[in-house]
């Protein structure tokens, strides 16, 4: 793509076969691109073409096919390493995201004792928070949550009372997954470490978004999701300082974990091969590199861009229907390419029915976010999220379909 | 998928003038359900005499599926025995599941509801209220 031209999502589309179809009255108006993103056509080959040409178990056999799958897993360590400018050693490979915090919090259980302190915030997917949750409850340690202010941002004034010599971990979103708010990372990232606390980023909203480096987060650990980067599910990431990895303990012991196994013990494998026991999902390691190739081809700058515009589009036209409360900062810029919203007049599950009828895919509920929306003061809301593909006839779609599931409700 | 299935006029007449509104002067079995899946609470408020159900009140609104389910709860069980309103409640639950065929027994104005079958991920906020009713009766058991 030339340089400075703008990311063009209708050529986009063309790699994705499940946007190329038609579905019921029309093309299908995916919007729920937070949840998971939509497969391009080399992400599904690289998966099949793995079992069809590269299929033996990792790390043991010693004939080439093996040989060939181990490469395959391994490639994969080393291409999300290269893609957040991190060590290969430090990429934990697991089965999603929420698999990634739970080694995080429940790893760390031997970092932490009685009266310390935990720091989240109050608008964290439960994936990041229950496990936290757990986590304090086996230690005796505390959470303590950074709030929002009035514009869905976190309150960083709160932070000098919330931080203290017995915070141990922060452990905070990229991005929020209800709002879109972006945090200040690295300022948070920064005062957490001058406190003596280890750094937990969930990066699930923001990797494939944003431009990421991991050193540039101020994370010492920090988890994402194959399958929200427009790569295959059934794969996650922790990625970590390889000293910081070293001193969390397992959670699943087993095969492929261990150095040495004797009838009464075992020693664990070195990191990051120690959090790895099983038999992991090769094939959608093998398949994860192309998606990665793809983000990267167009810009991960272009990709911001895009959702930046789509979301200033959406805030825009989202404004003009009356009476509809819309999550989250009004500055596109301090917001990831997703949109929340409660509409009063219609509840929104009836809304998103609706407007599968009118073959717009969105997501109501609470997003595994309750506590935020218990602070927000509604039960659920309704969530549009964008992707390389989403056009902006994508929000116009929604918005008509809003206003004629408001006349099908009310009228 | 027909919309019109799922939101057919009776479904929309209890939507919009929901029953069983009206808050109850005594309030003798109380419930409280929730979809964790959406956030919906409701809250059912029974007044009873000698076993029988005098009069229901319905709190918190839902998506138009759980209100007119809960509307219809009110119309249908007022008047009946709590053991007679366990045994509508448990049909409804079979009946909305898909369970039971509605033809097999009378639904009333729930049989409107039945097209929820068509939206599984609706089927849970027709439950709502009568699952809710199922717990408060059992609570009620328990206690005597």
């Amino acid at each position: 793509m030339a340089a400075g031209a703008k990311l063009d999502p209708g050529k986009v589309r063309g790699e994705f076969p499940l946007l190329a179809g038609k579905r019921g009255k029309g093309r299908l108006v995916y919007l729920d691109s937070a949840a998971t993103t939509q497969k391009p056509e080399r992400v599904i080959a690289a998966e099949a073409r793995f079992y069809r040409e590269s299929n033996a178990n990792v790390h043991r056999g010693l004939y080439d096919l093996a040989g060939r799958a181990t490469e395959a897993y391994e490639g994969c360590r080393r291409r999300v390493a290269a893609f957040l400018g991190a060590d290969p050693r430090g990429v934990v490979i697991t089965r999603n995201a929420t698999a990634a915090l739970n080694l995080a919090a429940l790893g760390s259980a031997r970092l932490l004792g009685r009266g310390d302190e935990i720091l989240v915030t109050v608008m964290e997917h439960h994936a990041n928070l229950v496990p936290w949750i757990q986590v304090a409850k086996r230690t005796g340690a505390a959470l303590k949550h950074i709030p929002l202010d009035r514009m869905g941002r976190l309150d960083l004034e709160a932070l000098p009372g919330l931080l203290g010599p017995r915070t141990r971990i922060a452990a905070l979103s990229a991005a929020s997954n209800v709002l879109g708010t972006i945090p200040p990372l690295a300022e948070i990232a920064r005062r957490a470490r001058e406190a003596g606390a280890l750094v937990v980023v969930d990066a699930a909203q923001a990797a494939g978004r944003l431009p990421l480096s991991f050193e540039k987060t101020g994370a010492d650990l920090l988890a994402f999701s194959a399958h929200k980067c427009y790569g295959p599910m059934g794969l996650g990431f922790l990625v970590g300082k390889p000293e910081v990895l070293e001193r969390l303990e397992p959670l699943e012991t087993g095969g492929e974990m261990i150095e040495a196994v004797h009838m009464d013990r075992a020693s664990w494998a070195e990191v990051p091969r120690r959090f790895e026991a099983g038999t992991p999902n090769v094939a959608a390691a093998a398949a994860f590199p192309p998606a990665l190739d793809l983000l990267e081809e167009i810009g991960l700058d272009r990709v911001r861009r895009h959702e930046m515009e789509l979301t200033e589009y959406a805030l825009e036209r989202l404004s003009s229907l009356e009476g509809l409360e819309i999550l989250g900062p009004a500055n596109p810029e301090e917001r990831v390419g997703l949109v929340s919203f409660h509409d009063p007049l219609v509840h929104p599950h009836d809304l998103a029915t609706f407007l599968d009828g009118e073959g717009v895919a969105v997501r109501a509920g609470h997003h595994c976010a309750q506590p935020l929306h218990r602070i927000l003061g509604i039960p659920s809301s309704l969530r549009a999220s964008f992707g390389i593909y989403t056009v902006k006839e994508d929000v116009d779609a929604l918005v008509e379909g809003i206003g004629k599931a408001r006349r099908y409700f009310q009228g | 998928m027909n919309l019109d299935d799922l939101y057919r006029d009776v479904v929309m007449d209890h939507y919009k003038n929901p029953r069983g509104r009206e808050p109850l002067e005594r309030v003798d079995i109380h419930a409280e359900g929730a979809n964790p899946s959406c956030g919906d609470e409701v809250g059912l408020d029974l007044q009873v005499e000698e076993g029988r159900i005098l009069k229901v009140g319905v709190r918190g609104r839902g998506c138009a599926v759980s209100t007119a389910s809960g509307s219809i709860l009110a119309e249908m069980v007022e008047g009946l025995t709590l053991e007679e309103a366990g045994r509508v409640a448990r049909r409804m639950k079979g009946a909305l599941k898909g369970e039971v065929r509605p033809g097999e027994i009378d639904m009333g104005d729930l049989e409107a509801l039945t097209g929820v079958r068509k939206f599984p991920v609706r089927i849970k906020c027709a439950l709502l209220p009568w699952v809710t009713l199922l717990e408060a009766l059992l609570e009620k058991e328990k206690e005597t």
